[in-house]
């Protein structure tokens, strides 16, 4: 799992990249927490482009950041999923609180 | 081609990838579509994750993954010797969770349900639990 950030005036876009599953999700919580604990931006989006795979462990990851996000009234989107994640998507329904772009 | 596979590993979330992997693989000699390949790949993985974060919560253990298939039907079992579930209906329903200051989206057996043909899961307190789920490779 790799994962790299891009900031523009508002937008904090965080892309990862790899496979996203119960092996890398403590650590990368770790790592999106302290990156985001002082963010000044107004939205952050989850660019999925380059992640290969994600299973229910990803849902609750980007839910429990959106949670975090939503108490600084930081706006959360999801973007770029490949069939297999937006499939799992569409059934946690998770689009319904984080749209999709 | 009738087939089978057997794998023994232990119950760690880094073989996680390796057991999604190895059970996709055991399906591609039936030139299952890529949407079935990953269904499939999704569905172990939850499974996986399950035996891991609440089969063994406890203890250490392994993680027996079968898989046949007849007749373009794969049949594959992921059995652990876990904690085991208390109450199975209650655990199948959506967004149910017993990690509650965890993160777990309470989806597991949701996905393994809806990427699946079927689901059946037999679990004994104290003794684990035995996933099974079919699915047609060729549609």
């Amino acid at each position: 799992m790799i994962v790299s950030t891009t900031k523009n005036n508002n937008n904090i876009c965080i892309n990862l990249e790899g496979e996203l599953d119960q092996s890398v999700a403590s650590k990368l919580r770790t790592q999106l927490d302290d990156y985001l604990l002082n963010t000044q931006a107004k939205n952050v989006i989850f660019n999925l482009d380059k992640l290969k795979f994600m299973d229910s462990t990803g849902i609750g990851l980007i839910m429990g950041r959106y949670k975090k996000l939503n108490a600084k009234k930081i706006a959360v989107f999801i973007t770029n999923p490949n069939k297999q994640i937006d499939k799992v998507l569409t059934i946690s329904g998770i689009y319904k609180i984080i749209p999709k772009i | 081609m009738d087939n089978s596979m057997c794998l023994r590993i232990k119950a760690i979330e880094s073989n996680e990838s390796f057991a999604r992997s190895v059970v996709s693989a055991f399906c591609v000699g039936n030139n299952p579509s890529l949407e079935t390949v990953n269904d499939i790949k999704t569905a172990i993985s939850e499974a996986v994750t399950n035996s891991i974060v609440h089969g063994y919560t406890k203890y250490e253990g392994d993680i027996l993954l079968e898989a046949t298939i007849k007749d373009d039907l794969l049949t594959v079992r992921v059995i652990d010797y876990g904690i085991g579930i208390l109450d199975v209906d209650t655990a199948l329903g959506d967004y149910y969770t017993t990690e509650k200051n965890g993160e777990r989206s309470g989806l597991g057996f949701t996905i393994m349900q809806s990427f699946m043909d079927s689901l059946e899961v037999e679990s004994v307190m104290g003794a684990g639990t035995t996933v099974t789920m079919t699915k047609k490779l060729n549609v």
